[in-house]
């Protein structure tokens, strides 16, 4: 099985709707997990329909025993994310923001705080044309996405471990949610666009890329918007000896596929569709060549 | 010696896993009588830090060279610091087909 | 006043808003921009200006190995994994640390204290008259967003007028940037994609009960279902942008649409008042 994930660095450049896009034109057998899980939206392209759903356990929060608190405070004044406010009669931890340091719970006199896993958010499994996704919900606040991320691959590898490809729609940003995605997978597909956010973020998240293993592989959606910066662009990835394999224009066929909830490749021929579809050969390529070198 | 393989299962069998932190399993080997025992990973889907943790499993049991396909910087760390030799092997086959190459010194020496 | 400008996808156009709205307010009032997506900050894009930067620090421990015996009671104390202890050496490993003091507490021979170390720095510059931009950049790598940005709304915190640019999505750091503001501007895209994630950035802010409005942003017309959610939830659609490659091209270049097309700079303040409004501040 080859891991390959599709992520931007900056958000919005179209990692989603090339990822579905993908998942319609790879020949082969996939599994398809949605990292972005704090906005998780491949499954408004491929028409899931759900298997079923765990749910996610986060860090241990702490929990404040109101019959056992003797409102000492040695709790709020320890706590240093503000996380334990007065009650009436007691203390209390905000969950939203407890960290689970446990050390409200190592000072407290009176033993009247323990450490319970809270669920912040759900796992769901579902069936799709293309093979079955793995996707999830994060309660809005809550942290840890890097670990529920983590919780979706494994679900996905546990399930589907006999596909070819396991094909991911990763999160934007270079924070734990990105490198929990990255960690592990084989080539890595970075979408960028044509500005200067869109190259500032980009060479940020391949300095995080490049301290793992994975083949890097680079894209320009909607470079006809910005022809000099896309030139900049595909200068600054030759001079870093990364492929740039993808080229795809501005085209609002791609809203209107998204509208209706299907890949833009699936909408009839369109120049992104073209586009999609020669940046889909050229990654076919570097996967077979990927395969080959590991054998 | 003790010798450890990151795995997917608890058999020579089963298929080595690439990441070391995560691994379900640790086979560990004992490379005069090829006796072997699977332990199972408690860290495998803990929170951060599970590199460091995976490593002082290795610690206390003693081992001496470590194969797996992806070792991340933490753990590497101690690793190192614990003396504990480690091989990549990252071709996707079994626990066996690991330590066949390792034992006819195929395997790359990264630590 | 404190404003947030967030979304919950990513890439629907935030920091052109931001910078759009406080280059417009700063033609007749002080305002201060603040930076808070500082994991790939971009306001100083739009603004160049030379800044000075300072760092931003969280205290981490460090262990005196002539007090140590390597007992590992700081090991078994740390929920994050960040201490290691070996038999004659302990690894500390910065990035998972969560500077909670945890391990200094627990030691039984007092052998750990606390230092800082740096996880990022805040960059504070006067781009133009009546505005000031501070942006808090993470180092590449580091998971200590929310440090930063709790530091970056500190140098703002006595400045009368304040926009915050947030970080996209509606985990921790987009929590910590809402928390405490008056009111907040959502930006979205009148795509499905865009409402789906409108709705998870809807529900954060009703949580830590920052009241929001929307900005409608590169619009083809087509907006009914972002249209329909709005009023379904009381939401007032405060600005519609439409979709112009004339406009993305300014943007795309770092250059600021009310700067070069001024006749958007009425618009921007329209916005503005409606923000006041949302807040509760009359102007």
């Amino acid at each position: 099985m080859i891991r390959l994930a599709v992520i931007s660095g900056k958000g919005g450049t179209g990692k989603t709707m090339i990822t579905a896009a993908l998942a319609q034109l790879l020949p082969e057998s996939l599994v398809l997990a949605d990292c972005d899980v704090d906005a998780a939206n491949l499954e408004l392209l491929l028409d899931p329909k759900l298997i079923y759903t765990e749910p996610f356990m986060g860090m241990k929060s702490a929990v404040i025993d109101p019959t056992l608190c003797v409102q000492c405070g040695e709790c709020q004044e320890h706590c240093r994310f503000a996380a334990v406010e007065r009650d009436v009669d007691a203390y209390r931890v905000i969950p939203l923001r407890c960290e689970g340091c446990a050390v409200c719970a190592y000072v407290c006199p009176a033993t009247a705080i323990i450490m319970q896993p809270r669920q912040t958010g759900e796992i769901m499994y579902s069936e799709t044309k293309r093979g079955h996704l793995v996707h999830a919900r994060l309660v809005p606040g809550a942290g840890n996405s890097g670990l529920l991320v983590h919780a979706v691959k494994k679900m996905a590898l546990e399930h589907d471990r006999d596909r070819d490809y396991f094909l991911i729609d990763g999160p934007p940003g270079t924070g734990c949610p990105l490198i929990s995605t990255i960690s592990g997978v084989d080539v890595v597909l970075i979408v960028t666009e044509p500005s200067i956010s869109g190259l500032h973020d980009l060479k940020r998240v391949v300095a995080v890329c490049r301290q793992f293993r994975s083949r890097i592989l680079v894209a320009v959606n909607r470079f006809d918007l910005d022809e000099a910066l896309t030139d900049t662009i595909q200068q600054w990835c030759s001079e870093e000896n990364i492929p740039l394999i993808g080229k795809i224009p501005f085209d609002p066929v791609v809203i209107e596929s998204v509208r209706n909830g299907v890949p833009v490749t699936e909408a009839g021929a369109s120049p992104a569709a073209q586009a999609i579809q020669i940046l889909e050969s050229k990654l076919e390529q570097e996967l077979r060549h990927y395969r080959d070198q590991r054998e | 010696m003790k010798i450890c393989i990151t795995a997917q299962g608890a058999t020579l069998d089963t298929t080595a896993e690439d990441r070391f932190g995560r691994a379900p399993y640790f086979i560990i080997v004992e490379s005069e009588n090829g006796s072997f025992e699977a332990i199972q990973n408690p860290y495998a889907d803990g929170g951060g830090g599970v590199g460091p943790k995976a490593a002082q499993i290795l610690i206390a049991h003693d081992i001496k060279a470590l194969i797996s396909g992806q070792v991340g910087g933490n753990a590497r760390e101690v690793l190192v610091a614990a003396g504990i030799a480690m091989y990549t092997y990252r071709a996707g086959g079994s626990v066996k087909d690991a330590l066949d190459q390792f034992t006819k010194n195929t395997l790359e020496r990264s630590g | 006043m404190r404003l947030a400008v967030a979304s919950g996808k990513g890439g629907t156009g935030k920091s052109m808003v931001s910078a759009n709205l406080a280059f417009t307010v700063s033609c007749t009032e002080p305002v201060t921009l603040v930076d808070c997506d500082v994991e790939e900050p971009n306001l100083h894009l739009f603004f160049p200006a030379p800044a000075t930067t300072t760092d931003v620090t969280v205290p981490v421990p460090v262990v005196d190995k002539t007090l140590c015996d390597y007992c590992g009671r700081c090991e078994d104390a740390c929920q994050y994994g960040a201490m290691t202890v070996l038999r004659d050496r302990i690894l500390f490993f910065p990035e998972l640390c969560h500077s909670c003091g945890g391990c200094t507490l627990v030691c039984p021979k007092g052998a750990i204290h606390e230092q800082p170390k740096r996880i990022g720095t805040i960059a504070t510059s006067s781009p133009r008259h009546n505005l000031k931009l501070i942006s808090g950049m993470l180092d590449t790598g580091d998971p200590h967003a929310v440090p930063i940005i709790k530091a970056v709304k500190e140098q703002a915190v006595k400045d009368p007028l304040v926009i915050c640019d947030t970080a996209p999505g509606t985990s921790c750091p987009v929590v910590e940037t809402l928390a405490g503001c008056d009111a907040c501007i959502l930006v979205t895209e009148s795509t499905p994609f865009g409402l789906h994630d409108l709705q998870l950035a809807v529900d954060v802010a009703d949580r830590l009960g920052v009241p929001a409005g929307i900005v409608i942003n590169r619009s083809d017309g087509k907006d009914q279902a972002t249209l329909e959610f709005c009023t379904d939830h009381d939401l007032e659609v405060m600005m519609t942008i439409p979709f112009d490659r004339e406009i993305a091209a300014i943007q795309s270049r770092g250059n600021l649409l009310c700067r070069q097309k001024p006749e958007w700079q009425k618009a921007f303040f329209a916005l503005f008042l409606k923000c006041s409004t949302l807040a509760g501040v009359h102007r």
